[in-house]
């Protein structure tokens, strides 16, 4: 209960840039059963109007999540991470991530809100190619139980 | 073969999917996913927390759902956005038959830049799981 709203507005970059494979694609496709050749077959994404193989449309969690982990494990706000629940996540894609990428991620705190004894951390994860290009947003809110919930 | 914006109408139900999870989907999607969370692989730790036993990650279910709108579209680089909140757990029984999650989707509204949205459901014994989730799709 009562984070330290002072975080509200903070922001946390990656240590340093995620470099996105064809097979970390491949795999991540058949974990989430998306079929398409695209995820697979770089005749097929080119045949799509792809660079490379594309990923499917979670796969930015890969990014995301470990970018809220430097909140989580930030000792400063003190959060009992054996409370926190994921209570939603969306991404906007500004274009489809890609085999080649090597994305960058900065973690905004965009709001830290209490409801019925919870804390609600409202997150976005702005996601960018080398060239500075917005790929991805991802928005997530962290939802802290409180003590008698 | 990717569908085309002009086939497609306000209302339009979409082709719906079946998802069967088992324990061992749980392992693969915690190993591409990099989510080893222990309540989505060990029993005696997710009951020790309160749960009623191992439970889907959230991210598995969405990422799953998911299929129902990229294989409508056709193309899965046609989903621009896709959002859900979590709602109930999926708990995952230890055998083959796993849990079996239903999934819906629907056409209902046409964006101002084009894009269609549509409302997706998952349920899970016939309750929602997956609450307000919906994907924005940009079609040719």
């Amino acid at each position: 209960m009562a984070l330290d709203l002072s975080f509200v507005g903070r922001t946390y970059p990656a240590a340093e840039p995620y470099e996105v494979g064809r097979e970390k694609i491949r795999e991540f496709a058949d974990a989430v059963g998306a079929g398409s050749a695209v995820h697979r077959d770089v005749e097929a994404a080119r045949a799509a109007g792809y660079q490379d193989v594309i990923a499917p449309p979670t796969f930015a969690t890969i990014l995301s999540m470990k970018a809220s982990d430097q909140l989580i494990g930030d000792p400063a706000l003190g959060l009992d991470y054996s409370r926190v629940v994921h209570g939603d996540q969306s991404f906007v894609h500004h274009r489809p991530i890609r085999a080649g990428d090597r994305l960058s991620v900065v973690l905004h705190v965009d709001g830290i809100t209490s409801r019925m004894g919870n804390d609600m951390v409202s997150l976005r994860a702005e996601i960018t190619a080398e060239d500075g290009e917005l790929v991805t947003t991802g928005r997530s809110t962290l939802v802290v139980r409180g003590e008698g919930a | 073969m990717v569908l085309a914006a002009a086939d497609v109408s306000v209302g339009d139900e979409l082709p719906p999917v079946s998802l069967r999870i088992t324990r061992a989907d749980l392992v693969r999607y915690a190993g591409a996913s990099l989510d080893f969370n222990p309540i989505h692989w060990n029993e005696r730790f997710a009951r020790e927390v309160g749960l009623p036993g191992v439970i889907a990650h959230g991210m598995l279910t969405m990422g799953m759902a998911a299929r129902i709108v990229t294989e409508w579209a056709g193309d899965p680089g046609a989903v621009v956005e896709y959002g859900v909140r979590f709602g109930r757990p999926v708990p995952v029984p230890d055998d083959d038959e796993g849990a079996l999650v239903e999934v819906t989707g629907k056409v209902t509204k046409v964006l101002e830049d084009g894009t269609f949205k549509v409302n997706v459901t998952a349920s899970f014994e016939g309750k929602s799981v997956l609450g307000g989730a919906f994907a924005r799709v940009r079609l040719p």
